[in-house]
């Protein structure tokens, strides 16, 4: 196996509640290899979130260990770059253009002459070059969610980490934002692990998808998805992958596709 | 007909039709500008105008059937008085004054605030410190502590100094406070995300993202401490060598001219209205307004 550029042994996560201490994460393995579109995929409460907020540093494991190009993750770094679900996670004090630019200034990764150029060139790819001195509170939410993608990607980190990124929006824009996201994929080839809970999505986006248990998460299959996407919906292949991951999810377990037994 | 023995309610089916668009030019057009009548109208500006040139209307009228100067002058009188002491620079000076200690004592109530906020920020000692200073001295009024403040700082510009940061204080840390509190979690991580860490972090992330609370704070405190200098300059006012607009008022109470407490009054008014209605309306058309926070 060649050196992956993200690595994840043997993690499990705990929180504390108010009145629990919360297991949302038990043994996971995996690792992302550079240009993979890496889908974790599993029920609501399944801890996926959670797993990406270790990823992002935001909490650390309590056992195993995730690291990047061989480095441990020990906090929140721009070299992992976070598009969330929620329109919160844009400024509303800045207008589109500062919003893209303001990770580049923070993280001085960028010249500022080289670094303006840059946000302009990502406002126009995202097709927002008419927003561009817009501030956020006047955009629709596919608006909001491309301008975050802008402002990850204009920073070129290792990997985007995405949290259910297109969740929040209706079926239509949805539909659109995921063509964008494969379209921007196939231009730039970068590398991105993207959190969901729908099969269907998890089959388009994905190159591989990790299925997760129900709480807490243990892994139950990684399967290969990257010859299909929206034209595949109607195809066999498609239906057949669907159901075969809905069996993982709800049904009997699938002996030939569990990789590893949950010890619990 | 046939008859429908289920409880289903019975369908007719209905042919499916395409038909072209229905010509809506009848309609006039779809969007047109307002008449200038029609603007003038809507403009909040202008009714309040009015509202305010009704009441002064109101006040001269009772004000002349009454018919005693030393009770309720006239709106006019008020105004002659009014535009002697401007002109003479009594008004202005008393003005200057107030002005002066309201600016030192709101200052550094600002930076306090500013202090005591960080510490609570940075712990949850220092979070739960400042939650219980504010509800004990939140309610205390201000004007309370001026004997207290007169036997420490004795009579004088540092007493009112006193007085007015305790009046901005509490309510600017508390509203500061609750601002941090709500800044969306989703916003503090993609500040962390960027590395954002420390001094850096609160004042990127956190200060931007609560300003309609500060603000907030900003605006009830600057209330507060006008309204508890002008009362301060009232009690000791009478030993005060320099007085401030609370002593002009004062002054004239002595001498019963009753037109020059209303003209204090009037000044005390116009100075809360452009602070609010200028300065910090104007600061928030270009913040919390233009980013569609409020």
């Amino acid at each position: 196996m060649t050196s992956a550029l993200l690595e994840v042994n043997g993690v499990t996560l705990q929180y504390k509640t108010p009145r629990h201490l919360v297991t949302a994460i038990y043994r996971v393995d995996f690792s992302v290899h550079q240009g993979d579109r890496y889908v974790i995929l599993g029920p609501s409460g399944c801890g996926k979130s959670t797993l990406l907020k270790a990823i992002g540093g935001f909490m650390r494991p309590a056992e195993g260990s995730i690291r990047i190009h061989g480095r441990e993750v020990t906090s929140p770094g721009p070299d992992r770059m976070m598009v969330f679900q929620e329109f919160e996670q844009l400024m509303p004090w800045k207008s589109v253009y500062q919003n893209v630019l303001f990770p580049m200034k923070v993280t001085r990764k960028f010249a500022s002459r080289e670094a303006a150029v840059r946000a302009d060139a990502i406002v126009d790819k995202v097709g927002l070059t008419k927003f561009r001195d817009v501030y956020p509170h006047m955009l629709s939410g596919g608006m909001k969610m491309r301008v975050a993608i802008a402002r990850a990607m204009a920073l070129e980190p290792d990997i985007f980490l995405m949290d259910e990124p297109f969740a929040a929006l209706d079926a239509l824009t949805r539909h659109a934002m995921q063509e964008e996201l494969l379209s921007l994929w196939n231009q730039l080839g970068f590398t991105v692990l993207f959190v969901t809970h729908s099969i269907e999505e998890a089959i388009i986006i994905g190159s591989r998808i990790l299925v997760l248990s129900a709480h807490p998460g243990r892994v139950r299959a990684e399967l290969d998805a990257d010859s299909l996407d929206h034209k595949s919906i109607g195809a066999p292949e498609f239906g057949i992958l669907s159901s075969r991951i809905h069996t993982l999810l709800f049904g009997e377990p699938h002996a030939l596709y569990t990789r590893e037994e949950a010890r619990a | 007909m046939n008859a429908h023995p289920s409880k289903e309610p019975a369908r007719v089916s209905r042919p499916e039709f395409e038909v072209p668009l229905a010509d809506a030019t009848a309609a006039g057009d779809v969007e047109r500008p307002l008449t200038v009548a029609e603007r003038i109208i809507n403009n909040e500006a202008v009714q309040r105008l009015t509202i305010l040139v009704a009441l002064i209307v109101l006040w001269e009228l009772y004000a002349r059937w009454l018919n005693n100067g030393l009770l309720f002058p006239t709106f006019s009188e008020t105004m002659r008085t009014f535009a002697k002491d401007i002109a003479n620079g009594v008004l202005i000076d008393r003005t200057v004054t107030s002005l002066r200690t309201l600016t030192i004592g709101y200052a550094l109530g600002v930076a306090l605030a500013a202090v005591f906020t960080t510490f609570a920020v940075a712990s949850g000692v220092g979070s739960r410190v400042l939650s219980t200073l504010t509800a004990m001295f939140n309610p205390l009024p201000a004007i309370a502590l001026l004997p207290l403040a007169l036997i420490w700082f004795g009579l004088g510009t540092p007493s009112l100094v006193f007085v007015i940061i305790h009046s901005v204080l509490w309510a600017v840390a508390l509203n500061t406070l609750i601002g941090f509190r709500g800044v969306p979690e989703t916003l503090r991580m993609s500040g962390r995300n960027v590395g954002l860490k420390g001094a850096r972090y609160v004042g990127l992330i956190l200060i931007p993202a609560a300003f309609p609370s500060i603000l907030a704070g900003l605006k009830i405190g600057w209330a507060f401490a006008w309204r508890t200098l002008v009362a301060a300059e009232l009690v000791f006012g009478v030993s005060a060598r320099s007085g401030g607009i609370g002593w002009y008022i004062f002054e004239a109470r002595n001498d019963l001219d009753t037109a020059t407490v209303f003209s204090g009054l009037l000044t005390v008014i116009l100075i809360g209205l452009i602070v609010e209605s200028v300065i910090f309306r104007a600061i928030e058309v270009r913040t919390v307004n233009l980013w569609g926070m409020q």
